[in-house]
């Protein structure tokens, strides 16, 4: 999508400084990937939470502190699982190429 | 019920998107989800417009449910069949909706949504036309719903199974974490509540486990199948996902959602709650 940038979901109406923000963009040989399923996974494993991507690839989770996993569902491609750590007051950018 | 009797595939549903015995319905918490594209023939429910009461906190009434039905060329002989995202949640809230007011002919796509765009079936933005039908409803079946006496109550004394994430029955969360987290109400659970997110009763792609998985999961987490059983959420959603589980999958008919869920429970004053992941006692 035009103007689509890195990361570039905007923050605008979120209390930042409130929330563990877990978010970013899926790719597929460079281009953003719509419609995939990010799944947010707890350190136990366990599902938490769940998102279709945008049309621009882009995909934000409200966590909380500590270890997640993000794992990643698309159209004729494998399943990715991709670590992240998040903290309250900041925001973890992942970059999922699938 | 039955598996058969409640699940049908993808495939099944898109053999039969021409067949006018079939009425497909798209129910989604991104009530937007619809018009970026949907199954052929598909009808749209908006969760949080049709499915609310717009003045009190509660379901639509008999008569609502009918006007619905009606305006949308539903007829009570119709086989609906119900799909949305996030693994069916807001179609199994749909799902027992139907069955509270008596249309007993309603299925689930197994995986709904997600399993449909993963197989990368066509979806399309046409809006089909139906003509007006004339639907009359039964008497809302209260079996199939608790309140939140009937959840007091049952602290200590029959199954509550709180179906939410494990850090929103901790309390270390008050929505699912891909909501904004700032509500009003006290985080937790009631005592001697057991978790068993609803996720445990899907896979990836959205479809339900095994009737033996099934079984074994609630089982294991210390339900007696002997004792009623009341599942809850935060706002009935992802309850109904466990409901149509307990009550439809496995045929536990002595199963209620509790629709109020959390976000009442939470609010209420003097009940009892418990933080952290112990159950606590009664």
């Amino acid at each position: 999508m035009c103007g689509a940038v890195e990361g570039g979901l905007s923050l605008d109406g979120v209390d930042v400084a409130k929330e563990a923000v877990v978010q970013g963009q899926v790719t597929r040989d460079g281009e953003p990937v719509g419609n995939a399923y990010v799944r947010l996974l707890d350190k136990s494993g366990e599902f938490t939470a769940e998102v279709p991507t945008s049309a621009t690839g882009h995909f934000r989770f409200f966590a909380n502190d500590g270890e997640w996993t993000l794992r990643t569902l698309a159209a004729k491609a494998d399943v990715v699982d991709t670590k992240v750590t998040a903290a309250v007051g900041s925001v973890a950018e992942v970059a999922i190429a699938i | 019920m039955s598996r058969e009797d409640t699940l049908v595939s993808t495939q099944w549903a898109e053999d039969n998107i021409d067949n006018d015995q079939v009425v497909l319905i798209e129910v989604d918490e991104d009530t937007t989800s619809y018009d970026k594209g949907h199954i052929r023939g598909a009808i749209k429910f908006d969760w949080s417009v049709d499915l609310q009461d717009q003045v009190r906190r509660d379901i639509i009434n008999k008569e609502g449910f009918e006007a619905l039905l009606s305006k949308n060329g539903v007829s009570n002989d119709h086989t609906v069949v119900l799909y949305g995202g996030n693994n069916n949640w807001f179609a199994a809230y749909a799902y027992w909706y139907f069955k509270l007011y008596g249309h007993n002919d309603v299925k689930l796509i197994d995986g709904g949504r997600k399993k449909w765009e993963l197989e990368s079936r066509e979806l399309t933005q046409d809006v089909p036309e139906r003509t007006a039908a004339t639907y009359t409803a039964q008497e809302l079946d209260t079996t199939k719903r608790a309140n939140r006496d009937d959840v007091v109550a049952a602290i200590g004394a029959k199954n509550l199974v709180d179906v939410r994430s494990p850090d929103e029955y901790a309390g270390r969360l008050l929505a699912p974490a891909h909501l904004p987290q700032e509500q009003a109400q006290r985080a937790g659970h009631p005592p001697t509540a057991a978790n068993i997110p609803w996720s445990k009763a899907a896979n990836d792609d959205g479809t339900f486990k095994s009737n033996d998985e099934l079984t074994k999961i609630y089982e294991e987490a210390g339900v007696d199948f002997s004792k009623d059983t009341i599942a809850y959420c935060r706002i009935g959603e992802r309850s109904s996902h466990t409901w149509v589980v307990l009550h439809e999958l496995l045929g536990y008919e002595n199963t209620r959602n509790y629709d109020g869920s959390w976000v009442e429970y939470g609010s209420l004053v003097g009940v009892p709650i418990v933080l952290g992941d112990e159950r606590g006692e009664a």
